[in-house]
């Protein structure tokens, strides 16, 4: 089985925010959430980078753990899901993700948290694979149709790569020994616990 | 004339030399290996150890998703599923059992000359209703606040998912609404007792004697003694730092970020199991642990004989200017 990973080449990315709207509109996201973002570093400074982020999928989620109602799972690709039927938006989650991930449409009074929504790796949730129920709560599911992350498959620049992370951990040392240089996968050691030697 | 020939003749050899070197440089410069776009760039690594999380500008109008990475959610997470727990289980079980032992050692403190028959008003209605107006919500906030950190080992496995979520989200709006009113219960206490629990050098003596919990001796104590004062304490200090926590989670990123809700969180959680564990002893003595005890605060009276025994001083005052019986404070029941 693939082992499903995000990598952003930081040296690449553009920050055109292509990834963020094509997410948004491919699984109807929310007004006011974002399952994808980028964010730009020492921002009009020499040396400024740019990386475009979401849920990593993280190897040993601690959103998993410390999910009260054990709301999530990670399916055989590593793809870190949730189930929005046993969420009952208490917080714990974005206390625990590195990432910023999860986050809560506002509902009812003061702060008070809906369901959690994050990215899915374009993978749904736990409803039938296609099935309107499944689009409605979690987006389209392009995983099950054989297809990978939409905001991967059409950044410009291919800096955003999706896919097994053998792969796409190939594709980056490809890259950074052709060019010589290269900033890192960002994000890797603190989810995958493990970084791409280059 | 010679040497000026030779002269011209260096001079343009130099021009020559310089013309050399200038084409020469930049042909050697696009070498690819001489040009490293990351030397000058932001490093994750450095970044990470300078400020434990990266943070950059972002253009959704989400300005709180502009921190890219914060690793801190690892130690919190090791907080609530390991050392919470263990606080937790350890207060709560632990308490339980010496409350158990004290139990089958020491059995119901009886009052030693049995009753009076005649009672004295301990507590007035504003003082009743503002305990129980506490103590109710205390105890639906603790029930809901034990699910969140143990729900799911101890009730989810014999209810299944379904219903748990179902429990839990009711749980999660109770623990969110009655906040407010076990808060204002605690500031009503607060304001209501403050002045019988100032702490005095008649509590250091009942102290000294340890409440006379071993033995058949009553130290003196006013109105309240030192146990209750600290409970009294305990319930607005500790109170106030769940109630405090407590909102800075209900309503994220007003005044915190994710680091802030994290100590909430560890403050929270900690203060919660402690007070839950101190409240079973208060529970206990007000109730199984000692007679005549519960009915200070279900009608307000309380024998004199038990008022004699624990709170002499405050009796004292009490009669002070009163007549020996039938008088406001002091009614005869046969």
């Amino acid at each position: 089985m693939a082992r499903m990973k995000f990598l952003c080449d930081a040296d690449r990315c553009i920050e055109c925010n292509a990834c963020v709207t094509a997410c948004k509109n491919e699984h109807d996201v929310p007004w006011g959430i974002n399952r994808r973002r980028v964010v730009t570093i020492d921002d009009g400074k020499p040396g400024e980078r740019s990386i475009s982020m979401a849920c990593m999928h993280c190897t040993d989620a601690p959103c998993q753990a410390v999910c009260p109602t054990n709301a999530f799972y990670t399916t055989a690709d590593g793809v870190v899901l949730h189930s929005k039927d046993i969420c009952i938006g208490c917080g714990y989650c974005f206390y625990a993700c590195p990432f910023g991930a999860p986050q809560y449409p506002r509902v009812g009074n003061f702060g008070s948290r809906g369901k959690m929504d994050k990215c899915t790796f374009c993978a749904g949730g736990p409803e039938a694979d296609g099935t309107l129920a499944e689009y409605r709560d979690y987006g389209a599911n392009r995983l099950a149709e054989g297809k990978l992350p939409l905001c991967a498959e059409m950044c410009s620049t291919k800096s955003l790569l999706a896919g097994d992370g053998d792969i796409i951990a190939q594709i980056y040392k490809e890259r950074v020994t052709k060019r010589g240089y290269g900033s890192g996968a960002w994000g890797w050691k603190t989810a995958y616990r493990e970084t791409i030697a280059t | 004339m010679a040497t000026l020939f030779t002269r011209i003749g260096s001079i343009l050899g130099a021009i020559m030399l310089l013309v050399l070197v200038a084409v020469a440089t930049p042909a050697s410069a696009q070498q690819p290996s001489s040009v490293n776009p990351t030397a000058s760039s932001v490093q994750e690594d450095k970044l990470l150890q300078e400020l434990r999380r990266i943070q950059g500008r972002i253009t959704i109008p989400d300005q709180r998703a502009s921190v890219l990475e914060q690793p801190a959610g690892r130690d919190w997470r090791q907080f609530q599923q390991v050392t919470l727990r263990w606080i937790g289980g350890i207060s709560i079980v632990g308490i339980l059992v010496i409350l158990i032992l004290f139990y089958s050692i020491r059995g119901m403190i009886k009052m030693s000359r049995g009753r009076s028959g005649r009672t004295i008003t301990r507590f007035n209605g504003l003082e009743r209703f503002t305990h129980w107006l506490t103590a109710g919500t205390f105890i639906i906030l603790a029930i809901s606040g034990l699910n969140i950190t143990f729900g799911k080992s101890l009730l989810l496995p014999l209810i299944g998912p379904e219903a748990f979520t179902g429990f839990s989200q009711w749980a999660k709006y109770a623990h969110n609404y009655l906040s407010f009113p076990f808060t204002l219960g605690l500031v009503v206490i607060f304001f209501i007792w403050i002045k019988d629990n100032f702490p005095g050098k008649i509590d250091v003596e009942w102290l000294k004697q340890g409440g006379g919990i071993v033995g058949n001796k009553h130290p003196l104590a006013r109105r309240f003694n030192a146990g209750q004062k600290i409970v009294f304490w305990i319930v607005v200090l500790g109170g106030g730092a769940v109630a405090i926590s407590g909102y800075l989670l209900m309503f994220p990123f007003y005044g915190t970020g994710v680091a802030g809700m994290q100590t909430a969180q560890v403050v929270h959680g900690i203060v919660g199991v402690v007070m839950i564990g101190i409240m079973l002893a208060h529970i206990y003595i007000g109730t199984l642990g000692m007679e005549g005890a519960f009915e200070a605060m279900s009608t307000g009276e309380v024998d004199l004989n038990w008022a004699e025994e624990h709170h002499k001083l405050w009796v004292e005052e009490e009669m002070k200017g009163k007549a020996p019986a039938g008088g406001r404070t002091a009614t005869a029941r046969t």
